[in-house]
């Protein structure tokens, strides 16, 4: 990826960001701090990595992605939103009755989202089936999905790594957001999970370690993982919780919790300050 | 007598036999492929048969992934996961988008037998029920599984269906112009005095109670109620107005499944005396299939002595 490139996709992820703040703030609910976490995967994805089509988003041929740590619709909902699926404006109405865009995603009702999810570990199965399918029926699109590192304590996502690893799923590509944090505090103290690279390797699948707010490795991470045959690949993402918020980033409090008005605005200027910074560049 | 062939016999014949004509079939098991009888399937169409280890909270989710992109995934276990430690899944990762997943829970009731409490699912049917959208069935024959297979590959949507360990005879094949329609009860016996409401394994037993009744000078209406949920309101109706009287009966609890489920829509719309015959609020136990069921009072005589009850409580 060249440097322009760079550029222009480290200002959508900005600004992808910036709505995600709003949405939770306008909503005075969500989970922000797993939002600004993924943001920078999920912008690379849906900006350089996967063949979709706003304007056909249940073309057969797509590329899939699924949410499974659905609690950061945010930073979904953002990225769908720039990338055309819907009109920025939709977001106003994030987690309200008068609109569509559930506090998890919806793929009955929300365009560009491929399934429904927000009862953690259960998307990566579902990721293993659209794989499967996509093995089946010898088509090349690709399936990705996203994890949290606290979402990983779920034994089913060890159950569907065990199947992805049978069915030798190259076209599947999870990644982890190793933000290091959960509801009750670290994952260290909650739930031990690490080393996340052995445990992977050893349900046999391709592994690799990116740091998940550089876009250029992220890119370079996902391009790697399509070359590797013969199994699906992890991307062990680390990454700062609430990252780009200055009081936010690496506090598990900020897991599913709004901003009040004073917080918000701090946030604000904080996400409209790199926005204009990444402009002038 | 007739033949005899469990309903998950009938139904592992069903899918080879439909596999050419539903190309987007596929099947998934969870390592009791011999059990659940999609062993042949597996054999037949090895590049459609998915067997997903001990493992059917994910077996279930990857189903989903799979109707998500345009397959027909029937997964297969015994009740007691597919629809029991599955249910979750279930709900939020097939129900709730609305995926075209079946669900088969094999197994179901007490007449798993031998294995006992554990294996022996009497709330599958309420589980499945409460899930918005949800097809529950339970057909009572090797005829009407067959039957049942088909008319699941052609609706589309998040459906379950349960089917037991036993042999039975095969009565919907002597019921002249006999038609399968999901959500369409079958009656099987007509009679003014009583009507029995059964499903599965009981409409056996709610047959030979009319016998039983018959000889008494009782006449019972029989119904095969195959599809538990959307329940046949018209035809429950119908027999509340017409035999004044209702008797359920289900190898299930007594809670959330047929019985609850005639009981809630009579007294809304046509309040009958209405006796549930079933499994009460209890476990089962180990034994030889019929001996449990005996133990339980999941027999024609017991059957009977409700609707004898049933008919003195009207006015």
């Amino acid at each position: 990826m060249d440097m322009k490139e760079q550029k222009v996709l480290a200002l959508t992820a900005a600004k992808a960001r910036s709505l995600a703040m709003d949405e939770v703030y306008t909503a005075g609910a969500g989970h922000i701090g797993g939002s600004l976490s993924i943001t920078d995967v999920l912008t690379t994805l849906y900006f350089r990595i996967m063949k979709v089509d706003p304007k056909n988003p249940k073309d057969p041929d797509r590329d899939r992605f699924v949410l499974s740590k659905g609690h950061t619709t945010p930073a979904l909902y953002a990225v769908l939103a720039l990338r055309g699926f819907f009109p920025e404006e939709e977001l106003k109405l994030f987690r309200s009755i008068k609109g569509h865009l559930s506090g998890h995603p919806d793929m009955v009702h929300v365009p560009g989202v491929d399934m429904s999810t927000g009862s953690l570990g259960q998307g990566i199965s579902a990721a293993v089936g659209m794989a499967l399918a996509g093995k089946v029926d010898k088509k090349d699109y690709r399936v990705y999905a996203a994890l949290g590192d606290g979402e990983i304590e779920e034994g089913q996502v060890w159950e569907a790594a065990m199947a992805a690893a049978k069915y030798h799923l190259d076209n599947l590509c999870a990644v982890v957001d190793v933000n290091g944090l959960q509801i009750d505090g670290s994952t260290a103290d909650v739930m031990p999970s690490e080393p996340l690279d052995q445990k992977f390797a050893a349900f046999n699948w391709n592994v690799i370690k990116v740091d998940g707010h550089d876009l250029a490795a992220i890119a370079a991470a996902f391009e790697a993982a399509a070359a590797h045959k013969g199994q699906p690949t992890v991307i062990l993402a680390k990454t700062t919780k609430g990252k780009g918020v200055s009081f936010m980033e690496n506090d598990a409090g900020w897991h599913g919790k709004a901003p009040n008005e004073e917080q918000y605005a701090k946030a604000h200027e904080e996400l409209a300050a790199r926005i204009a910074e990444l402009e002038v560049e | 007598m007739a033949d005899k062939i469990a309903t998950r016999a009938a139904y592992g014949e069903a899918i080879v036999a439909l596999a050419q004509e539903y190309p987007e079939l596929v099947v998934l098991d969870a390592d009791l492929a011999s059990a659940t009888m999609t062993k042949k399937f597996s054999q037949t169409y090895p590049d459609r048969f998915f067997d997903m280890g001990i493992a059917e909270c994910n077996m279930v989710g990857v189903a989903a992934g799979l109707a998500a992109c345009g397959k027909k995934p029937f997964v297969n276990s015994f009740a007691m996961f597919s629809a029991g430690r599955a249910f979750e899944q279930v709900r939020n990762s097939v129900a709730y988008p609305h995926l075209n997943v079946k669900v088969v829970g094999s197994h179901g009731g007490l007449s798993v037998g031998e294995d006992g409490a554990t294996h022996q699912c009497c709330e599958d049917m309420a589980l499945m029920r409460s899930i918005p959208g949800m097809v529950v069935c339970c057909p009572c024959d090797g005829n009407e599984m067959t039957a049942a297979v088909k008319a699941f590959l052609d609706y589309d949507g998040p459906a379950y269906l349960r089917m037991c360990r036993l042999a039975t005879e095969n009565v919907t094949d002597r019921i002249p112009g006999y038609k399968f329609e999901l959500g369409k009860g079958v009656t099987l016996r007509e009679g003014n005095d009583v009507t029995i409401i059964a499903v599965g394994l009981m409409v056996m037993e709610a047959l030979k109670a009319a016998d039983m009744l018959a000889s008494e000078g009782i006449h019972a209406r029989v119904i095969d109620m195959h599809t538990v949920k959307p329940l046949d309101t018209e035809l429950v109706k119908k027999a509340a107005q017409e035999t004044g009287c209702i008797v359920t009966s289900e190898e299930h609890s007594i809670i959330g499944g047929l019985g609850e489920a005639v009981c809630a829509y009579l007294s809304e719309h046509c309040p009958v005396p209405v006796l549930r015959h079933g499994v009460e609020d209890t476990f089962g136990r180990s034994g030889k299939a019929p001996l449990v069921l005996e133990h339980y009072g999941l027999t024609a005589e017991k059957l009977a002595e409700k609707a004898r009850q049933a008919i003195k409580l009207k006015k």
